[in-house]
């Protein structure tokens, strides 16, 4: 579904990407991980054709993003880092006006079926502004399916999220995935990848040093080795039961 | 692809044309100016301005509606700069859109919103003096004038809302824009200034655009003032619309 071989760029001095290859099989979900700056918006970016490289092919369902950017932009859908929703809109509006844009048949309709399938239908008419974090990334994900590209582009899609906000956006995410689409994301969350992802890439100093299933990263340290460890509750769990019980 | 553009242009202005009307107070903080400026100079220092008319209020509207299209602008380059920001224009770049019409949408709702302004100017003029016997040929002529005055200006305030790197360098390019009417002949004739002075506001181009609009609304002839004005609208509009097209080359890589 996507295909990058070779990719080079370079911004004056700074060489970001020296050589990036992958390939994302249609229907999985591809985490890409890699510390701040390694590369992974520049990545991103160039297969949402909103930059160029300077070397190398990449394709996106079979369509070269250099010499066929609008049909690229057909097939896809990108979530940017920061939820790129328009305050002044309310939800509803902000759903509406990337379906004329993408020309589905029934802009409205479409709206308010997404708004009810992301928990969005009671603040449908209020204006972004006053949505909270995790409501403005569930609207700018949802604003991503209007049309249901083949593929979808999450960059740091959890970024800023309370615990809660994020599980909601992984269940979008799986669910996406089962619904045959493919999903790219960007994370610098291990856990992130290690819950969802089919296949796992780290990228390091340009180049993509290993890429595999979860269960071929872990081959390749030594065997596990059995230890006895009183498991204490993570924090994360201590919040969430907590939350839930004042429900 | 053109029927795209078209249709999507309108969805952009559309989207845009209502953060105008969410925002009203956008309308008032342009227009209050100008209305002030028309009431300064109406009952505070008109009396002591010698300018051979008998009505001033007609005098000044036209460099009174100018100064309102020029701080009106600024909110061009601010909604601009704000869709840089905030992530959506990246996200309707990787669409599959007229990309022109990204930028097409703030522009025709510039011309909207300062069309707004210069009805709400031109009303509160006529509360205090304002007439004019001018026909409707003469009045679709200024509003051509003012409107091609508006998409140049508007092209200008493109340029800093695609490279700005902070929301007041967005807006601060209208200054001087705003400041050019008091040194024309907008307020006072050219002749009682003083040699260089004199010459800089003859030949910039507020006072030619000034002149003719006053010509139409008082029924005299235009002359060639009107090339002139016309001339000068047009060379910025495309100086400007070159500059902005090529920042916007570079935003996009």
């Amino acid at each position: 579904m996507i295909s990058v071989s070779g990719l080079h760029k370079s911004y004056s001095e700074l060489h970001v990407l020296r050589g990036v290859d992958f390939e994302v099989t249609a229907g999985s979900i591809f985490a890409l991980l890699g510390s701040n700056g390694a590369g992974k918006t520049t990545i991103l970016r160039i297969l949402a054709t909103l930059l160029k490289p300077d070397g190398g092919t990449a394709t996106v369902n079979g369509f070269d993003v250099v010499s066929q950017p609008a049909e690229v932009r057909e097939s896809i859908s990108l979530t940017g880092q920061f939820a790129a929703v328009d305050e002044i809109l309310t939800g509803r509006e902000n759903l509406i006006l990337i379906g004329r844009l993408r020309r589905v048949d029934d802009p409205k309709g479409t709206a308010d079926d997404l708004l009810a399938r992301f928990g969005l239908a009671e603040a449908a008419g209020r204006r972004v502004a006053t949505y909270s974090g995790g409501m403005r990334r569930r609207l700018d994900i949802a604003m991503s399916l209007i049309g249901t590209p083949p593929v979808i582009f999450l960059d740091e899609p959890t970024t800023g999220l309370d615990p809660e906000g994020r599980i909601e956006v992984w269940q979008v995410i799986q669910q996406l995935a089962d619904s045959g689409t493919t999903v790219f994301l960007t994370t610098q969350y291990l856990e992130e990848a290690e819950k969802l992802a089919d296949r796992i890439a780290i990228l390091h100093q340009g180049t993509i040093i290993v890429s595999g299933t979860l269960a071929e990263l872990r081959e390749l340290l030594p065997p596990a080795s059995v230890e006895y460890v009183e498991r204490q509750p993570t924090l994360e769990e201590i919040f969430l039961a907590i939350v839930k019980e004042q429900r | 692809m053109t029927t795209h553009a078209l249709s999507d242009t309108s969805v952009m202005l559309g989207r845009s044309v209502r953060h105008v009307t969410r925002s009203l107070d956008t309308i008032i903080t342009v227009t209050i100016m100008p209305i002030a400026f028309l009431l300064l100079f109406r009952y505070v220092f008109g009396g002591a301005i010698e300018t051979g008319t008998d009505n001033y209020v007609n005098y000044l509207m036209p460099g009174i509606l100018l100064i309102a299209i020029a701080s009106g602008i600024t909110y061009t380059a601010y909604r601009l700069f704000m869709d840089l920001q905030r992530g959506i224009f990246e996200r309707f770049h990787s669409m599959p859109i007229a990309r022109s019409s990204v930028l097409w949408g703030h522009v025709l709702t510039s011309l909207v919103s300062n069309g707004i302004s210069v009805v709400v100017i031109l009303l509160s003029g006529l509360v205090i003096g304002f007439r004019s016997s001018a026909g409707p040929l003469a009045w679709l002529a200024v509003a051509g004038i003012l409107g091609l005055f508006t998409l140049a200006l508007t092209w200008v305030a493109v340029i800093p809302g695609l490279t700005a790197s902070t929301v007041d360098g967005a807006a601060a390019f209208s200054y001087p824009i705003v400041f050019l009417p008091f040194v024309s002949s907008a307020f006072v004739p050219t002749e009682t200034m003083p040699g260089p002075v004199r010459a800089f506001a003859e030949n910039q181009p507020v006072t030619s655009i000034v002149n003719s609009i006053r010509a139409l609304l008082e029924q005299q002839p235009v002359g060639t003032e009107i090339w002139t004005a016309l001339a000068w609208c047009t060379g910025i509009l495309v100086v400007a619309y070159a500059l902005a097209m090529r920042a916007y080359r570079r935003k996009i890589g």
